[in-house]
């Protein structure tokens, strides 16, 4: 298959950014998406340019490292998976592929197509956790925990802390990724205890980093690769109020 | 008597840790805020240690080279976590983890670590659940338990196919919750590149700030490599894109040991290589082995169909299929441990049997078990794993049996440590995949993740105390030292040679070329012969390597091909000691099948009388070979047998 593919190219945080073209031709349509990308590098390297910055590691959805947003849509045009998991079989012989960084406020482009997403950390160092120290806690089993709301708190924990709930609001919002965490935690008795303060300072810190308010378009829902759904909001609004009020 | 010294505290085996804990050396409340420790890693070993050590006060400096601590490649693990908590009354017990693992590293590992680990494996499971990961429960709300290879027992926490991610989400908010309250400094897209040593003691690091090329220097009292496994050294593995051997490999450079380094996993249930451009392999995860059921076709007719897909796997009758493991291991079945199974397929697609167009693939079925609970329920415990098998391969697994062959997983192989898991150069300590404690010459499904843990939250924090309870009179290291000096001005004369060979050849594809000769030559069976070659083939790729690799840009920037070129220069290096390890060690145990060794039905024949002992190498200098060092080991408690799964 061939390819013409328009990549944002910016030498650093600094410097101003801009599309450059490249073509290549007879990609396997079993490649995935990076692997099209390491072979765009591999030319690139032999004529002595620089390649295309990216950020990846584990290649499996998993890690949350890859980004990219692709014609439009984080994590490609595919549903629920990310761009790691994109095969160059979902799209056409001879398609345009426009590449972009994600593009957020908090998310500052470090090169190319490299962000920095240190925001999402402090987010949790700011509250994301159950106050325990290690030892000294309870046998596991003497804390049952009702199957629906274990497999709720399941469903949420899944964020694998990508961003592109972030890149794709148009207010470049983090709540989605805010509310998996309160939602995971606030669903389990050992998270109640300080579901409050917890909700109260992601909150906070997710202002304090620059990123917009919450506006309910579903944007991020869309587009997440690993599905939480918007319903983790919802529990995060309730569990706000029932900070700011109890 | 052993050169080597593992420090093993006497008494009976279930009292050894204990009585460690008794009269081990202490550092005061007062004391602990005055002593630094490098962290270098933040997978399950390096975050639970961080975060542990954090909350006993002392002053952490935690290093990754992602954005974020949390994508350590301990988030990639899918299938499960073992402990002896004996929820499910199936007679598991402490003892009987010790002894399947034990049993399961075919006698080559160390009776007082491994017991240590089973005994503490109950208390990862409780610490988990109050950090709040979302274990897998029963209706009653109680946790649920799956079977891994090797055991008879069910003693698998798991949660759904991402318990890597969930465990390590918990020692990671425990590490985030330390940065908050200042104990714990994080230091993300940092790499080091050189360990730092004074006066014979570890005392710090050299690390690349992989955003601005900054080549920094970081000391401390002591430090800890928890940096994960070197898999990658075959190119194609399970491993993350990044994951490297160099942090270990400098260490060794400056005297550590380096134990068993050709004690290498080839996990069975690997989705199948399909193209020269692959860039890494992705695991199946063994759990699918407690429903799912291993075949091959029995005639070659058939094969032949399906590799042309004429027929499909479901078109073939009931008789017509071989379970060769069911058939071969009437007792463990499916779940013999991943050596067995591995060397199985094998055998069956040397034979001829594999079932697609290369030949190297056979089925793992989970038809059966479908029909039998329901779609619901397997897509609730491996739901996860049929959407990235359904990506890769664009077939779907709900319908036809998934493809799948061995492949790189997992390294057993690692730095020396003692039973404090400090290596042979004073305060350094090394934990998790790192170091190659535990596992013997084969790791049981489920049990890594239990030992990063185990090490991180339950060991260190204890056994580095005792190293530092003498140090409280150190000041804070000052950076300033020669050695310091010394260890960044080799740092960056040795990224200065890289960018100036000036050759050709991107670096990734010479690291193509050595995972090539890994495989074909110390991979999945290997001779004499093939070892000898390897060698060879392997120094000429270095020193083609260093004539003909091309490195773009410049050190002072973000850099990725920089970045893979360092690594991939450990990696020749390291590869070379691999193949020499395999060739020493004239016998067969786990992973490390010698062909010459083997009984009549194909099984790895141990020689207990001249290879019962870790095999620890000490680095001499880049032109003179190795030493081997030895450390015996001694199985007072255990009854020493050939290794059975029929
Ligand atoms: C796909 C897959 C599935 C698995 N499934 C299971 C399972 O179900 N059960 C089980 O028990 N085990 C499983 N394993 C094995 C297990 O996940 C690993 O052995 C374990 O997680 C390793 O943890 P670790 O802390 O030692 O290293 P890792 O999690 O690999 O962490 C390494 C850390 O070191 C850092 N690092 C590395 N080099 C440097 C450097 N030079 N400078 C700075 N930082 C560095 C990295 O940034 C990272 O933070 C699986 C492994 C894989 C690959
Ligand atoms: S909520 Fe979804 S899109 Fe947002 S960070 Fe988590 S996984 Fe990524
Ligand atoms: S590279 Fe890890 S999720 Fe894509």
């Amino acid at each position: 298959m061939d390819f013409t593919l328009k990549i944002w190219r910016q030498k650093d945080a600094a410097s101003r950014g801009r599309f450059v073209t490249y073509h290549l031709e007879g990609i396997s349509p079993d490649c995935s998406f990076l692997e099209m990308l390491d072979i765009l590098n591999d030319q690139l390297v032999q004529k002595g340019e620089d390649p295309v910055a990216f950020d990846h590691d584990c290649r499996e959805g998993i890690c949350g490292a890859c980004s990219l947003y692709i014609n439009g849509r984080p994590h490609g045009p595919d549903d629920a998976i990310t761009t790691c998991q994109l095969h160059m079989r979902r799209f056409r012989d001879g398609d345009t592929i426009v590449v972009e960084p994600w593009r957020a406020k908090a998310f500052p482009v470090i090169k190319d197509l490299i962000v920095d997403r240190s925001a999402f950390d402090k987010i949790i160092q700011a509250g994301g956790y159950i106050s325990v120290n290690t030892g000294g806690v309870p046998d596991a089993n003497t804390i049952p925990i009702q199957k629906e709301h274990a497999d709720i708190a399941m469903d949420a924990a899944a964020c694998i802390g990508c961003g592109a709930c972030v890149a794709a609001c148009k207010n470049a919002s983090a709540m989605l990724f805010v509310s998996a965490k309160v939602s995971h935690l606030s669903m389990l008795p050992q998270g109640k205890i300080e579901a409050a303060r917890r909700v109260k300072a992601m909150l906070e810190e997710m202002d304090r980093l620059g990123f917009g308010n919450c506006s309910n378009t579903g944007a991020c829902e869309a587009e997440c690769p690993k599905q939480i759904s918007l319903s983790h909001i919802a529990r995060l609004n309730r569990e706000y109020f029932k900070a700011i009020l109890g | 008597m052993s050169v080597l010294n593992a420090k093993i505290p006497s008494g009976p085996l279930e009292q050894k840790w204990s009585y460690y804990r008794a009269h081990q050396n202490l550092v005061s409340p007062a004391n602990k805020k005055k002593l630094d420790v490098i962290v270098v890693g933040t997978g399950l070993g390096g975050a639970s240690a961080a975060a542990s050590l954090g909350e006993l006060g002392f002053r952490v400096k935690a290093f990754c080279y992602q954005d974020s601590p949390r994508r350590a490649h301990s988030i990639a693990a899918q299938g499960g976590i073992n402990a002896a908590k004996n929820y499910q009354n199936d007679g598991d017990s402490v003892y009987r983890l010790f002894y399947d693992t034990i049993k399961g590293g075919d006698y080559r590992s160390r009776e007082a670590n491994v017991y240590r680990l089973a005994e503490l494996s109950g208390p990862i499971i409780d610490q988990c659940v109050a950090q709040g990961v979302p274990f897998a429960r029963e209706y009653g709300g109680l946790l649920e338990n799956r079977s891994f290879g090797g055991a008879l027992v069910s003693r698998t926490f798991y949660a759904r196919g991402q318990t890597g991610q969930q465990l390590l989400l918990g020692a990671y908010s425990a590490m985030m919750r330390q940065v908050h309250l200042g104990t714990v400094e994080l230091y993300t897209r940092h790499e080091m590149l050189e360990l730092v040593v004074v006066d014979g003691r570890a005392r710090g690091i050299i690390a690349r700030n992989l955003v601005t090329g900054a080549i920094e220097r970081f000391s401390a009292h002591a430090v800890v490599l928890a940096t994960g496994g070197y898999g990658n050294v075959f190119y194609l593995s399970t491993n993350a894109m990044g994951s490297n051997a160099t942090a270990i490999w400098r260490a060794y450079k400056k005297g550590a040991l380096f134990a068993n380094p050709c004690f290498t996993q080839i996990h069975p249930t690997c989705i199948p290589v399909h193209g020269e451009y692959q860039s890494k392999l992705t695991l199946m995860s063994e759990s699918l082995r407690n429903d799912g059921r291993i075949w091959v076709p029995r005639k070659k007719e058939d094969v032949e169909k399906i590799r042309k897909k004429l027929i499909r796997a479901r078109d073939i009758p009931e008789e017509d299929r071989d379970y060769y493991l069911e058939r071969r291991y009437p007792a463990y079945g499916n779940l013999v441990p991943r050596d067995v199974a591995s060397r199985a397929a094998k055998e069956r697609c040397d034979a001829g049997f594999g079932v697609n167009e290369t030949g190297l693939a056979v089925f793992l079925d989970l038809s059966d078990s479908i029909k039998r609970l329901g779609k619901k329920v397997i897509d609730e415990r491996y739901g996860n794993l049929f959407q990235i098998y359904e990506k890769i391969m664009d077939e779907n697994p709900w319908e036809n049996p998934m493809m799948i062959y061995p492949a790189v997983h997992y390294t057993m192989g690692g730095l020396w440590v003692d039973y404090e898991l400090q290596s042979t150069i004073p305060g350094l300590f090394v934990l998790g995949e790192a170091n190659f404690s535990d596992h013997g010459a084969n790791r049981l499904g489920a049990s890594a993740l239990m030992q990063g843990l185990a090490d991180g939250y339950f060991i260190l924090p204890y056994t580095i105390q005792n190293y530092l309870a003498d140090q409280i009179k150190v000041p804070r290291i000052s950076v300033q030292s020669d050695e310091f000096a010394l260890a960044e001005k080799q740092t960056r004369e040795r990224i200065e040679r890289l960018f100036s060979v000036g050759g050709k050849t991107p670096s990734e594809r010479l690291h193509r070329e050595l995972g090539k000769v890994m495989w074909e030559y110390v991979g999945m069976s290997r001779t004499k012969e093939g070892l000898e070659k390897a060698i060879q083939m392997i120094r000429d790729l270095r020193e083609n390597f260093w004539k003909d690799v091309k490195v773009t840009g410049s050190n002072d920037e973000l850099n990725p091909e920089l970045e893979k070129a360092l690594r991939i220069a450990d990696f020749l290096e390291l590869g070379e000691l691999m193949a020499r390890d395999a060739l020493h060690r004239n016998e067969s145990c786990g992973g490390h099948f010698r062909e010459e060794y083997q009984t009549e039905e194909g099984e790895a024949k141990r020689n207990d009388q001249d290879y019962m002992y870790v095999a620890a190498w000490k680095f001499l200098g880049d032109d003179r070979e190795p030493e081997l060092v030895k450390e015996d080991l001694e199985y007072e408690f255990i009854e020493v047998k050939a290794r059975s799964y029929k």
